[in-house]
């Protein structure tokens, strides 16, 4: 996650910093604002929580071979099944002998991919149809956004299933899906910014120094648009990652032996939940946590970005 | 205001009509051959008969112009189209398990409005005390369990743990299915039926519980700076009359909004809610047709659920000027 990134150091979206040099140099002074965010952030220890943990499922999804004991479609030879959490198999075994701690493990790798990636596709698309509605104004933004109307009378996760109904299913259909999702409000929230910002004076001055528009659009206004953008993307990642255990659960996600965390709950099933709960309570909990880790982490952010918002 | 309301209703008549064409063309163009999607998807490589038959029976074959005309003829007489599956019908369908999904989810907003706004205010009073901190947590973990894993611990919790455990009769509850079905006025469950009731109802409102009560915190903190909040505090009114009075009328205002924008929250938690506990409503009608990809009446129940989320959105808007008579709609003017 980038903190400390440098265009986030404007103190407010009404005073320019730009990260254009010549221009807004004398205005920008990030060091001391950027280490301010990062101590504000820090005092907030249920955000420092969340970020360790991120770190923590991060190592956990690089070094996935090195911790898993078992391959995740692997089975117990011979095959024991269903069988509670013990020395040998820590989160016991699944329903065909799988080990669920293998699963659990190899299904950050899953869960992280689904949620990063989507979040990168949903930002870019968002990001570039919010800045060019609210730069050009005018009919071109009352048309996209009412394109953006049409898109949000449907909710979310219909639209979600729809479309993934008529994809099949794979990894890659999951993000396509969450990233053709979600980009509606991001576009919203850009486009708010845009229009404020678009009126200041520097971006006047920028005009009138002949810049062309897209270098106006993403050198000068968007890094003082950037704080929103950041806030939601980090909380963003989190919702795709429960959306995907969603899509999953409801057989719309990716196919079996896949290890998705949402899978897993799904294929235990409620049969399970007086024999074998420990089949659903593992890959349930980790869905739980990172997905509380990834809004602990935007709500830190949101504090530490913005202090008169808290 | 009357010709805002004009103005809004007319703008939802394209919105809606763009959203049903857009959901018709992914089902029906966009898939290459619908039909084999229909018949059970193109992984499974269905009888080539009954792919036949399915795109006979769609007028799959026709020039996409006269499907998109049939569609909206269809549509706009209210014929939602027929299962798949079963050739049950879907108008059918909706007049079957609407009501339990409608009588789910009043019982889920009604726990939403009470324990979310109970709990953001009480956390914006005492803001930084401990049960502050304790809310601030819970909500968020709150918002952070999905639907599915709510449910099926709760189940454990609640049923199937104290059955196992014999524990007085009272204290059981049900872990799945529609119980008895016996309702006084609409959904106020009779006889047995409150132990099926109160699980699925909890599973329902838990997100949209904790963003309620998060926005209430917010809302009443910023109410709280207020300046009529001062003087109602210089007049000398107790702090019980002013928070009550003044604050929470006001700091209402933006929560009631949420609680509306929010029913396409309500819609996706109920299709796994519903799924969950096999509570046999529109939302596990959904999500077994998606398993069985029974495409006509995942489309016709979309369709309705479109329609009335469109609907609920534009009450809400208008509700924002009953509940604060400052706000003008639809004369450029913010307050």
């Amino acid at each position: 996650m980038t903190i400390v990134d440098p265009h986030a150091s404007a103190p407010a979206p009404g005073i320019p910093s730009g990260g254009e040099a010549g221009i807004a140099d004398v205005a920008t002074a990030p060091q001391p604002l950027r280490v301010d965010i990062v101590k504000r952030f820090l005092r907030n220890p249920l955000a420092v929580a969340g970020f360790s943990f991120l770190v923590f499922l991060v190592l956990v999804a690089v070094f996935a071979d090195l911790i898993a004991p078992m391959g995740f479609a692997e089975r117990t030879q011979p095959q024991v099944s269903r069988e509670g959490p013990s020395s040998e198999h820590w989160f016991g075994t699944d329903i065909t002998g799988r080990d669920v701690f293998s699963r659990v493990v190899y299904g950050s790798r899953v869960s992280l991919k689904i949620g990063i990636l989507a979040t990168t596709l949903a930002l870019t698309i968002g990001v570039m149809f919010g800045s060019a509605a609210g730069y050009f104004g005018g009919w071109i933004d009352t048309f996209m956004m009412r394109i953006t109307d049409v898109f949000l009378a449907i909710p979310y996760i219909i639209l979600a299933i729809s479309i993934a109904t008529v994809f099949g299913r794979s990894e890659n259909a999951v993000i396509l899906v969450l990233g053709l999702t979600g980009w509606l409000p991001i576009s919203r929230i850009v486009r708010a910014s845009f229009l404020g910002l678009k009126q200041l004076e520097y971006v006047e001055a920028a005009t009138a120094l002949g810049f062309g528009k897209g270098r106006i659009m993403f050198r000068h206004i968007l890094p003082n648009a950037l704080q929103p953008i950041i806030v939601y993307g980090t909380v963003s990642i989190g919702s795709a990652i429960l959306s995907e255990a969603a899509l999953s659960f409801l057989g719309v996600g990716p196919r079996s032996p896949t290890p998705a965390w949402g899978l897993m709950v799904a294929e235990a099933g409620a049969g399970s939940l007086a024999s074998a709960p420990h089949i659903l309570f593992f890959p349930g909990l980790a869905i739980f946590l990172t997905v509380l880790a990834f809004v602990l982490v935007g709500d830190g952010l949101r504090d530490a970005l913005d202090p008169k918002l808290k | 205001m009357p010709s805002y309301i004009l103005r809004r209703l007319l703008l939802l008549i394209p919105t809606v009509f763009f959203a049903l064409s857009f959901l018709f063309f992914l089902f029906f163009v966009l898939p290459g051959d619908p039909a084999q999607l229909i018949a059970g998807g193109a992984d499974r490589n269905p009888d080539p008969g009954v792919v036949a038959r399915a795109a006979e029976r769609y007028g799959l074959n026709d020039p996409v112009l006269v499907q998109f005309g049939n569609f909206w003829g269809r549509t706009l007489q209210w014929d939602l189209g027929e299962s798949f599956i079963n050739d049950r019908s879907v108008n059918d369908i909706l007049g079957e398990k609407a009501p339990r999904s409608i009588r789910l989810a009043i019982w889920a907003v009604i726990l939403e409005i009470i324990i979310g706004i109970s709990v953001g205010l009480v956390s914006a009073i005492r803001r930084y005390s401990l049960s502050d901190k304790l809310a601030t947590v819970g909500t968020a973990a709150a918002a952070a369990i999905p639907a599915f894993v709510l449910g099926f611990i709760l189940q454990y919790a609640f049923a199937v743990y104290p059955e196992r455990h014999n524990w007085p009769d009272w204290a059981q509850m049900k872990t799945s299915r529609l119980g008895p079905d016996a309702w006084t006025f609409f959904f106020i469950p009779a006889e047995d039926q409150w132990r099926y009731l109160i699980l699925p109802a909890i599973t329902l409102a838990a997100v949209s519980t904790a963003l309620a009560a998060r926005m209430m915190r917010g809302s009443m903190l910023e109410v709280m700076r207020a300046d009529y909040m001062r003087t109602a505090r210089s007049k000398g009114l107790s702090e019980r009359a002013i928070v009550m009075r003044h604050g929470l009328r006001n700091a209402l205002i933006p929560v009631i909004t949420l609680i509306g924008i929010d029913f396409a929250t309500v819609i996706g938690s109920a299709v796994l809610t519903e799924t969950v506990f096999s509570w046999p409503g529109i939302g596990s009608q959904i999500a077994d047709s998606i398993r069985s990809r029974d495409l006509p009446v995942i489309l016709g129940l979309t369709l309705v659920v479109v329609i009335t989320y469109s609907i609920v959105n534009l009450l809400v808007d208008l509700s924002y000027a009953w509940f604060d008579p400052r706000i003008r709609l639809g004369q450029g003017a913010e307050v």
